[in-house]
């Protein structure tokens, strides 16, 4: 099929596009690490209490710490030409192990709190359109600028606080009943119930993003001609909104929607930390203390696959969504 | 003449400042063409909206009735409205390079009013597409079916808004000025097509439009309507020939014309001084500030459109009265 064909021309493309991306990110990644101050020889030197000259050059040289930046660049590039992200010099472990174990959870927080930002913000958004200029409208505004203004974490805190805390409704943390040995639907209703927490804490400041992108969207939309001739035909005022509004206010929505990935990302670190969520975050967010940069790098060449990935799927998703969208 | 399909009567369209359109009434009988033109500004669209029930939220009808196969369309439920629009009184607009969905096909959006008027299944509405852009003269239909908006020049998209229009066989389409954003070559041809079309469907036609080339031959009766009052209202062929309101003869003036009797060989076309602007807050008739025959009279209140003759209705009392004069002269 043409539509088919079209597709694949815009997925080339980015494919094509993401290999000098992913390489230029890798190097500076690299670069910017190493000038940061202290290496993992010293935090755990700084954990021992004290350590001899000669300890400390017998780690570095067990790490690959001991010879020049740049040799250490080729040698890590080359150990990732062989797919391998090396090994932790913390728990002596592949770096590939402890982000295999990590991966899940947070792809899974991510796909759920974008799953709600995206669905919640365009819901909310649409209302405030149709209802603009109203008491709905101000209200939903209202609410969408608080989500808005305050951080991730303090959400998460009070969400805890009413939810698991006052209610006792959800989990206040982790992602399973540990212990409770639950299989099947049981298994994944209680996945769930720990997701629902940290996904929401998660979404809401991009909630009230893409409300607000929406909201915008679908007042210019309503004025179009064609929404006329929608309302000509003698469509009632449901099916003019989803077939004709919607679809086309959902372009500049999808377009942020993946440059809002990598943010997310991030967002990952604060959230997983309140939740106590075993995901990528986390494990960044201790790698940084411990200046375990082998993990660190691993993490972040991963998040950078991942948005490239979440931004060939908005690529696709934009050109499904708009015929116009060819390749130059 | 032909039953009133259509009956406009004392149509007063309201925003919050100013009214566009006060008074105005005109009719449609069945299968005629008819054509209201005026300049813009002058209410000719939002009329064409008023009909539809498709207004701004801001504008609001102060008073007036539609009369429409023995209803009144402003007292319609607004449920029973939708059963009339695009199955009993059809519309195409002026651009047609954006009243189009550029995210459906144009298949699908053909489709669209057959499935929620006739209740057709999927199928069957695309088959019936391809038969309507065959209609239409589209070339390929099956293949144009699956085409995008933005593939398609402006004759082809204004081609499927028509084939949209007719799809459920409306007894009305208005086609608000469907050709202004065309080629002059092509603007003939989409205008041919919906003649055709009104022939062969059996439906009305009201035309709205600037240009009096496309009266003159394609209208049977025509209504000039300035600043939102009726001026002048008679057949195709006496009112070109024979202009009575000051402002009809002006237009008449002021269009290009190959027409050896009214060309004006001597020099530039002439200008109607002034502009529809001077007309907002004019208390009697809304030509006066651009009238070179305006009497005092002429300002105490707006002159009503009246039957000065048989099918010649004129809303210029002093005119009226001169022509009132010349039949009893020659009638002596």
């Amino acid at each position: 099929m043409l539509e088919n064909r079209r597709l694949l021309r815009v997925l080339r493309r980015t494919v094509l596009q993401a290999v000098p991306t992913i390489l230029g990110i890798i190097i500076l990644n690299f670069l910017l690490l190493k000038l940061a101050p202290g290496d993992a020889a010293d935090v755990m030197a700084g954990e021992f209490g004290a350590a001899t000259e000669e300890t400390m050059a017998m780690l570095r040289q067990r790490f690959g710490l001991d010879v020049p930046v740049l040799q250490q660049l080729l040698a890590y590039l080359s150990n990732l030409a062989q797919f391998s992200l090396g090994q932790s010099p913390r728990y002596g472990v592949p770096v590939s192990e402890l982000i295999g174990q990590r991966l899940p959870s947070t792809l899974m927080l991510m796909v759920m709190a974008l799953a709600i930002a995206f669905g919640l913000g365009i819901a909310l958004g649409t209302a405030m359109a149709l209802t603009a200029g109203r008491w709905p409208d101000r209200v939903l505004s209202l609410v969408s600028l608080f989500f808005y203004s305050v951080p991730g974490f303090w959400i998460g805190l009070m969400l805890i606080v009413l939810f698991s805390v006052k209610l006792n409704w959800l989990p206040s943390g982790g992602q399973e009943t540990i212990g409770a040995g639950l299989t099947g639907l049981d298994y994944a209703l209680d996945r769930l119930k720990h997701m629902i927490l940290p996904a929401t804490s998660l979404a809401l400041f991009y909630v009230a993003i893409y409300g607000r992108l929406t909201r915008a969207a679908v007042l210019e939309v309503s004025s179009q001609d064609y929404v006329r001739t929608a309302a000509a035909k003698g469509l009632p005022p449901l099916a003019i909104t989803l077939r004709h509004v919607i679809r086309n206010a959902l372009l500049p929505v999808t377009t942020l929607a993946g440059i809002h990935l990598g943010g997310i990302l991030g967002g990952a670190v604060v959230i997983e930390t309140v939740y106590s969520w075993p995901g990528l975050g986390r494990l960044a967010f201790e790698s940084v203390t411990r200046r375990d940069f082998n993990v660190l790098l691993g993490v972040l060449l991963l998040s950078s696959f991942l948005v490239i990935i979440a931004n060939t799927l908005v690529d696709l998703l934009h050109a499904w969504l708009d015929p116009r969208v060819e390749v130059r | 003449m032909t039953a009133k399909l259509l009956d406009v009567s004392s149509l007063t369209i309201a925003f919050p400042r100013g009214t566009p359109v006060a008074d105005f009434g005109f009719a449609i009988g069945e299968g005629e063409t008819v054509a209201v033109v005026g300049e813009s500004g002058s209410g000719k669209s939002l009329t064409a909206l008023a009909i539809m029930r498709l207004l701004p939220r801001t504008a609001r009808i102060a008073s007036g009735s539609i009369g429409f196969r023995g209803r009144d369309l402003l007292a319609l439920p607004e449920p029973d409205m939708r059963k009339v629009r695009g199955r009993e009184i059809a519309m195409i607009f002026q651009e047609p390079m954006t009243s189009l969905n550029p995210v459906l096909t144009v298949g699908k959006q053909i489709a669209e009013v057959l499935r929620l008027h006739e209740g057709l299944s999927a199928e069957a509405a695309r088959k019936r597409s391809i038969e309507l852009l065959d209609l239409v003269r589209v070339a390929d239909p099956h293949l144009r079916v699956d085409d995008f908006p933005h593939r398609l020049s402006g004759g082809m998209r204004q081609r499927v808004m028509i084939a949209m229009a007719v799809a459920c066989r409306p007894k009305l389409l208005i086609a608000d000025e469907p050709t202004t954003a065309l080629d002059v070559t092509i603007q003939a041809q989409v205008l041919d097509l919906l003649d055709r079309l009104r022939r062969e469907l059996g439906m009305a036609l009201m035309l709205i439009t600037h240009d009096l080339g496309i009266v003159g031959q394609w209208a049977d009766r025509v209504v000039v309507l300035y600043a939102g009052r009726g001026a002048e209202e008679a057949d195709a062929g006496p009112l070109l020939e024979d202009p009575l309101h000051p402002y009809t003869k002006g237009l008449l003036a002021a269009s290009p014309r190959l027409d050896a009797r009214l060309h004006y060989t001597a020099g530039a076309l002439r200008e109607i001084p002034g502009s529809i602007a001077t007309a907002q807050r004019e208390p009697g008739c809304p030509f006066v500030p651009r009238c070179a025959m305006a009497l005092p009279s002429c300002r105490i209140s707006p002159p009503p459109l009246e039957e000065i003759r048989p099918r010649r209705l004129l809303a210029c009392p002093p005119t009226a009265a001169q022509e009132q004069a010349n039949a009893s002269a020659v009638g002596r």
